[in-house]
């Protein structure tokens, strides 16, 4: 069956902003989606990420690798988190991404290797 | 012969892509059987089941291909699990297909595209051609959606009910859009060998044929036909565009308008109302009044008023505003369309709509700036020479 993650969008201040009363019903609700999914089999894995201020990029340039602070590309939204998912096909991976209790979710396929 | 091909072209490739799980070879065997018919049938005649002799030709090609590739066995087993020589007794299998071309997670213009390449069987040039974009844009904006479609495994299905009204949706749009890309575009680029508007209701049409309890596909086919109905007044003699209220009305098509009734009654005895369904009644009020001052103005009034229930948008208001006019006249009418000045204020039938009202009004300096606007704002030739004449005439 083909394997898809799904990458959690979100904006990190407007996350660490909310009331922290706020937080924990939305913590709650991304935790009871997480266990469904895993004892349904469907999520494989998956990890929250720290914050884009705690980002650190390595980039190549002109052959040596230099370390700078922040992301890849800074933006208001980004990865929050990400899970990997195993359905028949893109249909059911949009199926999951929709009942996400966050915000938006890019859906992405991963290659199989062992299919040749 | 062109008919058989409309109709067999995309049932093959559904059956093909459905065995194969793979859109270029369904294709190229597609085009390898049509090619081969086109050899063979002006000098043996068109077979009597020319369907079976396509498929039968398109499946023997597709192992011919096959054998070519390394890791053939497993196809040529997929392929030889269904033989086909009864192949007329085969699944039509084209309302998957259109499904997995109109998929949401296809970008507009390939869903476009591919429907018309697989469902409709237009070549690449063709559609290049009816859309006017190069023919290499064209072809790769289908490799990249059928490249998607294997790569995300779209799945090959008709959605589950409870998905289904959202994908139903999806593919009205993409069908209403080709309709207008079409059916504006008349006149000012010429008519072109396949035109748009017409592929567009033949596609309707076969969705009606295989989803016919669907009150929304019948409403946006008798919406389609209704206004190819009226096409042929649509332009004057110099390939201007003519405004509906000018039109030649005897040029009208009254066998269809009476046909497109037809089917108006079997969706409104269905009884589940929807915004193309809406818009058809009203395409069918103008469609059925001998004039423009006889139309039936309250009705078209109403119908806005429940169309807005189901999709509030700027355009849908300044339509109702337009057959306002003509039951409380045009002070009303401009009252409402002015509220629209924040959300329309770029769209040029918004400023050609209010110059109209402002005319009406005995406010012609007004109404030469609004007219002078919606000039500035189109680019379409139709609609600017239309505009052209109306700032020209005098006062």
């Amino acid at each position: 069956m083909p394997k898809y993650v799904l990458m959690f969008v979100g904006d990190d201040q407007e996350w660490e902003s909310q009331p922290k009363a706020d937080r924990e019903k939305n913590y709650g609700r991304i935790m009871a989606w997480w266990d469904d999914l895993v004892k349904s089999g469907v999520v494989k894995g998956g990890e929250e990420l720290k914050p884009q201020r705690t980002a650190t990029t390595v980039r190549r340039v002109n052959g040596a690798m230099k370390v700078t602070d922040g992301p890849f590309v800074e933006s208001k939204e980004s990865v929050g988190g990400f899970a990997m998912i195993e359905v028949e096909d893109l249909d059911k991976a949009i199926a999951v991404a929709k009942s996400w209790p966050g915000g938006d979710v890019e859906v992405r396929p991963i290659v199989d290797h062992s299919a040749g | 012969m062109a008919a058989v091909f409309h109709e067999e072209a995309g049932r093959l490739t559904a059956a093909l892509v459905k065995r194969l799980g793979d859109f270029d070879l369904a294709e190229e065997c597609v085009q390898d059987a049509l090619v081969a018919a086109l050899e063979h049938w002006p000098r043996s005649g068109i077979p009597e089941n020319p369907g079976a002799w396509l498929m039968t030709t398109a499946h023997r090609r597709g192992i011919d291909r096959l054998r070519r590739e390394t890791r053939y066995r497993e196809k040529v087993a997929q392929l030889e699990e269904t033989p086909m020589t009864q192949a007329s007794s085969l699944p039509d299998e084209r309302l998957e297909l259109i499904f997995t071309c109109c998929h949401p997670a296809l970008a507009r213009e390939a869903q476009l595209a591919l429907t018309l390449r697989s469902v409709a069987g237009l070549t690449t040039a063709e559609i290049a051609r009816a859309f006017l974009q190069a023919e290499a844009t064209v072809a790769q904006r289908l490799v990249r959606a059928k490249r998607k479609i294997v790569d995300a495994k779209i799945p090959f299905r008709v959605p589950e009910a409870h998905e289904l009204p959202e994908r139903l949706g999806e593919v009205l749009a993409v069908l209403y859009l080709m309709f207008n890309e079409g059916y504006l575009a008349t006149g000012s680029r010429g008519v072109a060998d396949r035109d748009l508007a017409t592929e567009a209701e033949w596609l309707t049409g076969l969705l009606a044929q295989l989803m016919p309890d669907e009150p929304e596909v019948l409403g946006l086919l008798a919406l389609m036909r209704f206004n190819l109905a009226r096409a042929d007044a649509r332009f004057d003699s110099g390939g201007d565009i003519v405004l509906l209220r000018d039109q030649d009305r005897s040029k009208w098509d009254r066998a269809k308008i009476d046909a497109t009734f037809a089917l108006v009654g079997r969706y409104v005895r269905m009884r589940r109302p929807g915004p193309y369904q809406l818009q058809a009644v009203i395409a069918g009020a103008h469609a059925d009044a001998k004039s423009w001052e006889t139309t039936r103005w309250n009705e078209i009034v109403r119908s806005y008023d429940v169309l807005l229930g189901f999709s509030d948008t700027p355009v849908v208001r300044l339509n109702r505003a337009i057959a306002l006019w003509h039951v409380e006249g045009p002070a009303a009418a401009l009252a409402e369309v002015d509220d629209l000045a924040d959300d329309l204020g770029t769209y040029h039938l918004f400023h050609a709509t209010r110059g109209e009202l402002l005319r009406a009004l005995g406010r012609p300096d007004d109404a030469r700036a609004a007219d002078e606007r919606a000039l500035e704002l189109t680019g379409n030739p139709g609609e600017r020479a239309l505009l052209e004449r109306r700032l020209a005439s005098p006062r």
